[in-house]
């Protein structure tokens, strides 16, 4: 069963199509990664899934409703269902790791006091920072501040989980642990993950399928293994990280 | 040649000054649509009310103060040629109470505290957290402005009151330590001369010179585009259109209240 389906999606910007009639359905409790080069248009349809972005058309339907004809009050209740991590963490600076990671709760449940410190914990456990709630952000490194809003996502356990580059500018060991907490919540929760990244060793982990993103479409998509056999010259150009051709080449004509 | 490009840029500066305008003018009737829908939680309030508030009053009391004392200078420098001192202390009450209390107070607050709003807020979009509030379900307008709006529209008179009082003062000291009025004068001209109406028309305004404060500090912030430097551009514009509107503002209410209460 699809969980979410989008259908021919299309947004620009200042004229320049970013999205052009995307097509693409994730199925309730896979992993989705979404591959593509830098600025191709990744974090710009995570965005249109939490409806920070509007499209300029198409369709986006989650849980049966298209989102698009959804109030806020009423879009609102299917974001709690939801939780997405920041490529830079977009942790509140203002605010405690613990009182972030809590935040949800916070705001929309009445859980407090000794209930809330246990779920805040827990969650920070999860993402290995046990004992930093009391923590400002601006005390943590680059990687421990992605943990942390990891920790937020998952820590009114919702459904589905939006990941924008979990493992980019983290040390290799960190980006592992990253990368076996979304295969467990994957495996264990059965949450639903779509996981936008240009790191392919943690796409080949974690993914039951791969789509690669270019030029505003999904130009392929497949099993790891798929992908990793694939004939398409632009798929492994870019899986193979070359600097010689057809994607490099097309610009080389824009110039 | 120079006639077009004339056109061109002219053209460009009212389109943004028109955007600009329109913004502001959705982001308030948001704003004050959000005000009345529950969650209210009125901590973000208080903190909001503090920092406003509380946190401004060294600077206030200081610069109200020196108000204070230059106008009774100025005016002694007039009033001596005539003979009449007795009159300085009532126009530097009305002059306070009316018209430099209520501006001098809006215009340090605007640079303060409308400016760290910007600040704050613009840092928050360049690092996606105005995004991640909206992923949290927690609408930005609800969660930041309206905390702030309330906080200023409230502060701002208290602190105008304040800065009245203490302006005096620097006057009072003036006028009885150097000009040798005696003090049961001064006060009794001062109250005298003040009347209910400019009490009234001097607080009332800067309710609304808090509004124009946290609405534009707020929209600015909102819509900073690039990293520091354009957290830095928006701070600057923030403060200039704070500075022009509460001008224009005050200048239409003066006019107002010259033929409500003639």
């Amino acid at each position: 069963m699809n969980v979410i389906e989008i259908s021919e999606l299309t947004k620009s910007f200042d004229g320049h199509k970013v999205l052009d009639r995307l097509n693409l359905n994730i199925e309730k409790g896979s992993t989705l990664v979404v591959i593509g080069r830098s600025g191709c248009g990744k974090s710009v349809l995570l965005k249109h899934i939490m409806g920070i972005l509007r499209p300029d058309s198409g369709r986006i339907v989650i849980d049966g409703k298209n989102i698009l004809d959804l109030d806020e009050k009423e879009f609102n209740k299917l974001r709690l269902k939801m939780g997405m991590v920041f490529q830079g963490g977009a942790l509140f600076d203002s605010l405690t790791v613990g009182e972030n990671v809590g935040f949800n709760l916070l705001e929309h449940t009445n859980i407090r006091g000794k209930e809330l410190l246990e779920r805040v914990e827990e969650a920070l456990c999860l993402v290995d920072l046990c004992g930093i709630a009391h923590l400002m952000p601006s005390e943590l490194s680059g990687g421990m501040r992605k943990r942390v809003a990891l920790a937020r996502a998952i820590c009114a356990k919702p459904e589905i989980i939006l990941y924008d580059e979990p493992t980019t500018g983290v040390d290799p060991i960190t980006a592992d642990s990253i990368n076996e907490l979304i295969k467990n919540l994957h495996d264990k929760l059965k949450v639903t993950s779509i996981v936008v990244t240009h790191d392919m060793k943690s796409a080949y982990k974690i993914a039951d399928k791969i789509v690669m993103l270019y030029q505003g479409k999904i130009i392929t998509q497949g099993t790891p293994e798929e992908i990793q056999n694939t004939d398409h010259p632009v798929v492994y150009q870019f899986i193979n990280g070359l600097a010689q051709g057809p994607i490099t080449e097309a610009i080389e004509q824009f110039k | 040649m120079i006639i077009q490009n004339f056109f061109f840029i002219l053209g460009r500066r009212v389109i943004s000054l028109m955007y600009f305008l329109g913004g502001l003018t959705d982001l308030t009737l948001k704003t004050f649509y959000f005000i009345f829908i529950p969650p209210f939680k009125s901590e973000r309030l208080f903190t909001q009310a503090k920092k406003a508030g509380y946190e401004s009053l060294p600077i206030v009391s200081l610069i109200s103060f020196f108000i204070g004392v230059i106008l009774a200078l100025q005016t002694a420098y007039q009033m001596q040629r005539l003979g009449s001192e007795m009159y300085i202390a009532s126009i530097v009450a009305l002059s306070l109470v009316r018209e430099l209390g209520p501006v001098v107070t809006a215009l340090i607050v605007a640079g303060r505290v409308g400016a760290a709003i910007t600040a704050e807020i613009g840092s928050m979009q360049v690092t996606e957290q105005i995004d991640a509030l909206q992923t949290l379900a927690v609408n930005p307008i609800k969660y930041l402005v309206v905390p702030r709006l309330i906080a200023l529209a409230v502060v701002l008179p208290i602190l105008t009151l304040y800065a009245d009082i203490i302006g005096i003062f620097g006057g009072y000291l003036i006028c009885v330590y150097k000009l040798g009025i005696s003090s049961q004068m001064y006060l009794n001209i001062t109250f005298d001369a003040l009347l209910f109406k400019d009490l009234f028309t001097g607080l009332v305004k800067t309710i609304f010179f808090g509004m124009i404060i946290a609405l534009v500090a707020c929209y600015k912030g909102f819509n900073v585009e690039g990293g520091a430097e354009g957290v830095g551009q928006a701070t600057k514009e923030a403060v200039v259109s704070t500075f022009i509107l509460i001008i224009a503002c005050d200048c239409l209410f003066t006019a107002l209240f010259y033929f409500i209460f003639p």
